[in-house]
């Protein structure tokens, strides 16, 4: 099992401006050229490292591309049926209640097989946060049409495009659970700038404070992009997004509920 | 030191959620199924008296994997249902049992296959001992006869599961779930305080990582894995099979049944002696591991085998694959939800009887 | 010496209830007991029955085909189970819903006024305990006194209902002792 990092040493009059966070594991991520994954990976770990948390976080890893993030993530971690991450996160919240809990699951994941837990575990209020990535297809299993795939998307299971008559609709998952009453912190971002990639990151920390505090179930949607399946150059990937996600996907803080101190955010 | 013991009389399905607390258990995740719901009912009042959660899942899918969660935490943590929930819970048993996660899991079996009916059953003998889902895992299953063994064998159970940290499975019956009897109960007991080396909720102290898992890439890693649990089975087929068996030391019928049917052919067979057949039955109280050994025994000496089960016939294939060529084997099938008779029983060992054994 | 009965009727008329203060009257007096519920899906109004089964012994089989004693609230319950009952054993019934008897020469029939007696008692909800206490004085497998107890027990929380349940325990053992067993 791959463990922390081993320390390095520094040399004299030469300082740490950048480092692996501690969280992260030794271990290379296996993703796809260009794939937003690793930016993401990044990100919750330097947050993890940031708030002290890596002593006391248990990571969930779903069924789909992500499923070895318990290679790389330096927590204890457990891997769980598709889709079943919430359900599986609400077990240990509530025998273990000071433990923090992030379930890391794709769209197949969350907004298809798994739709249900994850709806159930905001409706409740589950004390814990969900990091979902929407990409638009189903990676692993060779990029078939997801929940999330948009209208007229090709992929390998709508090879003319997604057809709304046949298919359907996309889900918009941050406007759908922001209903929720037992949703405290719902917000959809995006990694495909640096400015962007700042603001994930404050994201995913107010994410985690809410979880500190007790406040109940929030989650992060991160618009990503997948090369690999999308037939796309990276640069061409982000530039898709950007021309067709973002405007069915809009980003923006869906619910902030009960913050500390009262206030009630719009 | 406890008070003197005294007997309550208790529902099958309260004997089981009390046995369960009385052994440890602080953690129940359900949904709603008949012939099953004293046990949540149960769980939901006295949970929040020893300080443990209930919690109604959205579906069986969600609480077997809160289950999970829950019990990679290191804590007592089960769940109940019926044939259709236990039939949705058996991906995220396969899970646990390639994660080697221990938990209970009760089935208070009811008629199938689909909706069937809430009558009582015997009939998830298979999908108990050869489920846990896919892939080449077992579940550890026993089946009580009487309120009073439902409620031991819950209180046991955990302490089975934790030892090879694995699920294990009580396969009741939904008139066992609703039929009182009085139960001696135990004091309510805490779980063990050992650490479980395997068990979730960060790197406290800065230990190592642990990581709870079922995902095998490697060809070798899959093969060893499954290497393990084949020679974990042989372990828990040498520590836990258990039946118990009454009867005449030269029978010429030898009855296999479990749970009530069992119970059922026990009054039986006092008609039989009165008719001048002798007879012996063997109970099966753990289905997997299944006790080949007794009934091998005993069918080399009868030349009839009567298989008495609530399902149109399961248990007795690892009854035939016991009994071999050496008994000619015989089955009653109780069907439909309803329950077998003692004077039901009696006419079928009378026939088997008559109609001649084990072939030249 | 084991003992069974099936109480037998349609859901609502109080069966189980029945059933479960005779077995914890029978583990009172330090028997062993066992009582099986059956009923159809329907939550009011279906069949229903339960079969109770006393020793002084472990109880091998919970349930009974050829049952020693019928209980029988209304008229389906009879048709039902009438003739199952073995020969030599007894039949109670409630003779204020069951106006037919029932043509068996072989048992013992007692027809008690069930839904009468509770009348006159001023609570129609009694004809169990009614039946019940006919039970016991017929049978005398556990003593009226082992009843009473287990019903005060069930109803202390509901304790303004145990002087009617007493009364009509009382009245139905006094039916059966006072009029002989008539053949109905």
């Amino acid at each position: 099992m791959p463990e922390t990092q081993p320390p390095v040493e520094i040399p004299e009059g030469m300082e740490v401006v950048a480092t692996r966070p501690r969280a992260l594991t030794d271990v290379p991520f296996t993703y796809c050229p260009g794939c937003t994954h690793g930016t993401i990976h990044r990100l919750i770990a330097e947050v993890i490292d940031e708030l002290g948390l890596d002593d006391r976080t248990v990571a969930i890893a779903p069924v789909g591309c992500a499923v070895w993030i318990y290679e790389f993530y330096a927590l204890d971690a457990i891997q769980v049926p598709h889709g079943r991450a919430p359900a599986v996160g609400t077990g240990i919240k509530r025998a273990s209640p000071d433990t923090m809990v992030f379930t890391y699951q794709g769209d197949g994941d969350l907004a298809g097989i798994g739709l249900a837990e994850v709806t159930h575990a905001a409706a409740r209020g589950e004390n814990l946060t969900c990091f979902f990535i929407n990409n638009a297809v189903y990676g692993m299993t060779q990029g078939q049409m997801a929940p999330t795939t948009l209208p007229g998307q090709k992929t390998t299971t709508s090879p003319r495009g997604r057809d709304i008559a046949r298919d359907g609709h996309p889900i918009r998952v941050c406007e759908l659970l922001s209903t929720l009453d037992g949703a405290t912190y719902v917000e959809r971002v995006m990694v495909t700038d640096p400015k962007a990639i700042r603001h994930a990151k404050r994201a995913i920390r107010r994410a985690f404070e809410v979880q500190m505090e007790g406040r109940g179930f929030s989650l992060v949607e991160f618009l990503s992009i997948c090369p690999t399946w999308w037939g796309k150059k990276p640069d061409e990937a982000v530039e898709w997004l950007r021309e067709n996600m973002m405007p069915y996907y809009p980003l923006g803080v869906f619910k902030s509920a009960g913050q500390a101190g009262g206030e009630q955010a719009a | 030191m406890s008070a003197e013991p005294k007997a309550i009389l208790m529902k099958g399905n309260e004997a089981a959620a009390e046995g369960a607390i009385a052994g440890g258990c602080r953690y129940f995740f359900g949904y709603p199924i008949t012939p099953q719901n004293e046990i949540p009912h149960y769980m939901a009042e006295h949970m929040p008296q020893v300080g443990g959660v209930y919690l109604q899942a959205e579906s069986e899918v969600a609480a077997i994997n809160m289950v999970f969660g829950a019990a990679s935490t290191g804590a007592r943590v089960m769940t109940s249902s019926s044939g259709p929930g236990i039939a949705l819970m058996q991906e995220g048993l396969s899970y646990m049992i390639g994660a080697r996660v221990p938990c209970l899991v009760v089935n208070v079996c009811r008629g199938g296959p689909g909706l069937g009916n809430i009558g009582t059953s015997q009939s998830d003998y298979w999908m108990a001992t050869r489920g846990g889902g896919h892939g080449d895992g077992r579940c550890i299953t026993f089946a009580p006869a009487t309120v009073q063994e439902q409620y031991d064998l819950c209180y046991e159970s955990f302490d089975v599961a934790e030892r090879y940290r694995h699920p294990v499975m009580i396969l009741s019956e939904a008139a066992l779930g609703q039929m009182m009897e009085p139960v001696f109960v135990r004091p309510r007991g805490e779980a063990p305080k050992d650490e479980k080396p395997w068990a979730l909720g960060g790197r406290r102290g800065g230990r190592n990582r642990r990581v709870i898992n079922s995902l095998y890439a490697q060809p070798d890693d899959l093969a060893r894995e499954n290497r393990v649990l084949a020679e974990l089975y042989e372990q828990v087929t040498r520590e836990q099979v258990r039946w118990s068996e009454k009867g005449d030391d030269d029978p010429e019928v030898l009855i296999v049944a479990f749970g009530i049917p069992a119970r059922c052919s026990e009054t039986a067979m006092e008609r039989a002696a009165a008719s001048g057949v002798r007879t012996r039955l063997v109970r099966p109280i753990s289905l997997f591991p299944f006790p080949h050994e007794p009934i091998r025994r005993w069918a080399k000496v009868a030349p009839h085998t009567l298989v008495v089960e609530g399902s149109i016939g399961q248990m007795v294939d690892d009854v035939r694959m016991a009994v071999g060529d050496q008994s000619k084997v015989s089955l009653l099938p109780v069907l439909g939800g309803l329950l077998t008779t003692p004077e039901e029983i009696a006419h079928e060992i009378q026939r088997v009887y008559e109609e001649g054994g084990r072939a030249p | 010496m084991r003992t069974d009965v099936i109480f037998a009727g349609i859901g609502g008329q109080g069966l189980m209830t029945m059933g479960q203060i005779l077995a914890s009257a029978a583990l009172s007096e330090g028997k062993q007991a066992s009582y099986l519920p059956s009923y159809s899906p329907e939550v009011r109004g279906g069949w229903a029955n339960c079969t109770v089964v006393i020793s002084e012994n472990s109880i091998g089989s919970p349930t009974v085909g050829e049952p020693s004693v019928l209980v029988a609230l209304e008229r389906t319950s009879l048709a039902k189970h009438g003739p199952t009952v073995k020969p030599g054993g007894l039949i109670l019934l409630n003779a204020s819903l069951i106006p037919e008897p029932l043509q068996r020469d072989d048992v013992r029939l007692i027809g008690v006024p069930a839904t009468e007696i509770a009348d006159e008692l001023g609570n129609p909800h009694v004809v169990n305990s009614v039946m019940l206490g006919a039970y016991v004085a017929a049978t005398e497998a556990v003593t009226l006194g082992s009843v009473a107890d287990a019903v005060r027990e069930q109803l202390r929380s509901r304790f303004h209902l145990i002087d009617v349940n007493m009364t009509a325990l009382r009245s139905g053992a006094d039916f059966v002792a006072s009029h002989t067993p008539e053949v109905v």
